[in-house]
């Protein structure tokens, strides 16, 4: 028999006007308890709007959102309680400290004055803050600020977060941080809302992924079965002992759907890659050309996002 | 089981309005520039009218005590949300669970705890200066709590503009703040004034704050203590609900 699995967020028929312009079209999911959402789309795609109604500091126009079971329009005190939210406009207040920033958070949650201080240090320590708990975070680089920001939307322990972009334009060191902790909320059994337009970034954290693209939810399944449904979008990449300025000789290979150059190799788009790699054997052999790579590659996330994105706006036109 | 939610959110936001009044004090208020301009702009614009004029003590210090708490009280006020959007800080405290009414409600009594400390300077440079005594304590303590409330929810209605650039801000509260004073005619007692000159000081809510203090300091007063009460109670409840609304239709512009 299969187990039932419990909603965390549930979401159905948002729609919001901003005056004439819809912004959110009838979007509607669900979010399992335990798992890491992700929410994908271009720039103005809707996904800001919809975690900003989601999360309560939005009212939809028509829709309804139950977090954990509580409607977010009717109680909305209630469900922001259980909520940790990372907005995408959002900073930490850098005339206060490291520490003082996410003690003004527990305030604002209400927690108890003991648990505050011993979820501080936690946190602090967790995020590689704390060394620099006492000091004001004016001087704090953009990827310590964002950690803080996280730090400070975990001091109440939320059943469900919301992250609004969390990695966006950060270094390094800070985007793994914040990945590994957000895997780490995920197997404590947290549920995580995450809305990115960084695809990797969703094909490694998440479980399942929707993408919207002009309002509406175009696509919503596992990663892997979302690529799965594309593999039209199959592509060879390879790489020559000698580079070339014309590639006119690739694009002409009937196989060929598209080529791309990304460095010193090539990626070639295809829908019968056996066919394409004896092409290019053929051509290496009589050109007297030699391989330094050759790889088949199945449709990667992006591809199925740029595949959808661009469908609708076909349909669109 | 509705009621006992209801109280709960209600003592949440509560809660939440004094934590937003102690983060606006720590940051925007308790700044050294904040306190010292907070005491030295009344005493100086109160000085530019006093001089070389002959302005009775009855008038003065009552005038000098309202002006403090009106400038004080409404000064940072209409600054703290265009900060809090120029710093991006601003959509974070909205998904905290205290309501926009709680948060401006916190706003408010920042700048009410504000205005009633830095005013009791000027009342100090009457008790030394002028030889003035609180004649009745109760009515004073009313007077400048509902002043400070007043002053300092016109402060939070003047933030309400969808902009985070203070200057425009700074702007509209100076054509505002600085009118009601000259209307207000409190360097002049109302008895005074010409008929047309008191229809136009009655809608200054300074007008009330000034009378009602006289009363408390020297026992004379315009308008029935009662009377002065109620229009500052008026005064503020007025422009916390415009703060309210224009905050909220001017939410989705200001994010």
């Amino acid at each position: 028999m299969m187990e039932k699995k419990e909603v965390a967020v549930k979401v159905h028929g948002l729609t919001k006007y901003y005056g004439d312009f819809l912004a959110v079209d009838n979007v509607s999911f669900e979010v399992i308890k335990g798992e890491i959402f992700g929410f994908l789309g271009p720039n103005g795609a809707g996904k800001t709007t919809t975690i900003r109604i989601v999360t309560g500091i939005l009212l939809p126009d028509k829709g309804k959102v139950e977090v954990s079971g509580i409607d977010t329009l009717k109680n909305p005190i209630a469900a922001k309680k259980i909520m940790g939210v990372v907005p995408e406009v959002c900073n930490v207040y850098v005339d206060l400290s490291a520490r003082d920033n996410i003690m003004l958070m527990g305030k604002m949650y209400a927690v108890k004055r003991r648990e505050r201080e011993e979820r501080a240090k936690e946190l602090l320590q967790k995020f590689d803050l704390w060394e620099r708990k006492e000091e004001k975070t004016r001087r704090f680089s953009r990827g310590m600020k964002q950690r803080l920001i996280l730090a400070m939307c975990l001091i109440h322990q939320p059943e469900v977060l919301f992250l609004d972009e969390p990695t966006s334009g950060l270094d390094v060191k800070s985007s793994r941080m914040i990945r590994d902790i957000l895997q780490e909320l995920r197997s404590k059994g947290k549920t995580i809302f995450l809305t990115t337009h960084n695809i990797d970034e969703a094909n490694i954290l998440c479980d399942r992924v929707a993408i919207i693209n002009k309002g509406r939810i175009v696509a919503s399944d596992s990663p892997e079965q979302l690529k799965g449904a594309f593999q039209k979008t199959q592509s060879v990449e390879v790489s020559f002992n000698v580079t070339f300025a014309d590639v006119n000789w690739m694009e002409s290979i009937p196989e060929v759907n598209r080529c791309q150059r990304l460095g010193d190799k090539f990626k070639l788009y295809t829908q019968n890659p056996d066919a394409l790699i004896k092409k290019l054997g053929e051509h290496a052999m009589k050109n007297n050309l030699h391989f330094t790579s050759l790889n088949t590659l199945g449709p990667s996330l992006e591809d199925v996002f740029l595949k959808l994105t661009e469908e609708r706006e076909t349909t669109d036109v | 089981m509705f009621k006992e939610q209801r109280f709960s959110n209600f003592i949440f936001n509560l809660r939440g309005s004094l934590v937003v009044a102690e983060k606006d004090a720590r940051i925007y208020y308790l700044k050294p520039p904040v306190i010292i301009f907070g005491i030295l702009f009344p005493v100086f614009f109160f000085l530019a009218f006093s001089l070389g004029r002959q302005v009775q003590t009855h008038i003065l210090v009552p005038a000098l005590v309202s002006m403090t708490l009106f400038f004080t009280s409404s000064s940072v006020g209409p600054l703290v949300t265009p900060w809090e959007r120029g710093a991006r800080t601003y959509e974070r405290l909205l998904s905290t669970p205290v309501s926009l009414f709680a948060i401006l409600l916190g706003d408010v009594l920042a700048g009410l705890v504000f205005g009633i400390v830095i005013s009791f300077a000027p009342l100090l440079i009457g008790i030394i200066f002028f030889h003035t005594s609180i004649l009745h304590s109760a009515i004073f303590l009313v007077g400048m709590v509902l002043s400070s409330l007043c002053f300092s929810s016109l402060g939070v209605l003047l933030s309400s503009p969808a902009t985070e650039a203070p200057s425009q801000v700074m702007m509209l509260s100076a054509l505002i703040r600085f009118p009601l004073i000259f209307i207000s005619g409190i360097f002049i007692p109302l008895e005074n004034l010409p008929s047309w000159g008191k229809a136009v000081s009655s809608v200054s809510p300074l007008t009330y704050s000034a009378d009602l203090i006289r009363y408390s300091l020297y026992g004379l007063e315009f308008y029935p203590v009662f009377l002065n009460i109620i229009a500052l109670l008026a005064f503020s409840i007025a422009f916390f609900t415009f703060a309210v609304k224009l905050h909220r239709k001017n939410l989705i512009k200001a994010l």
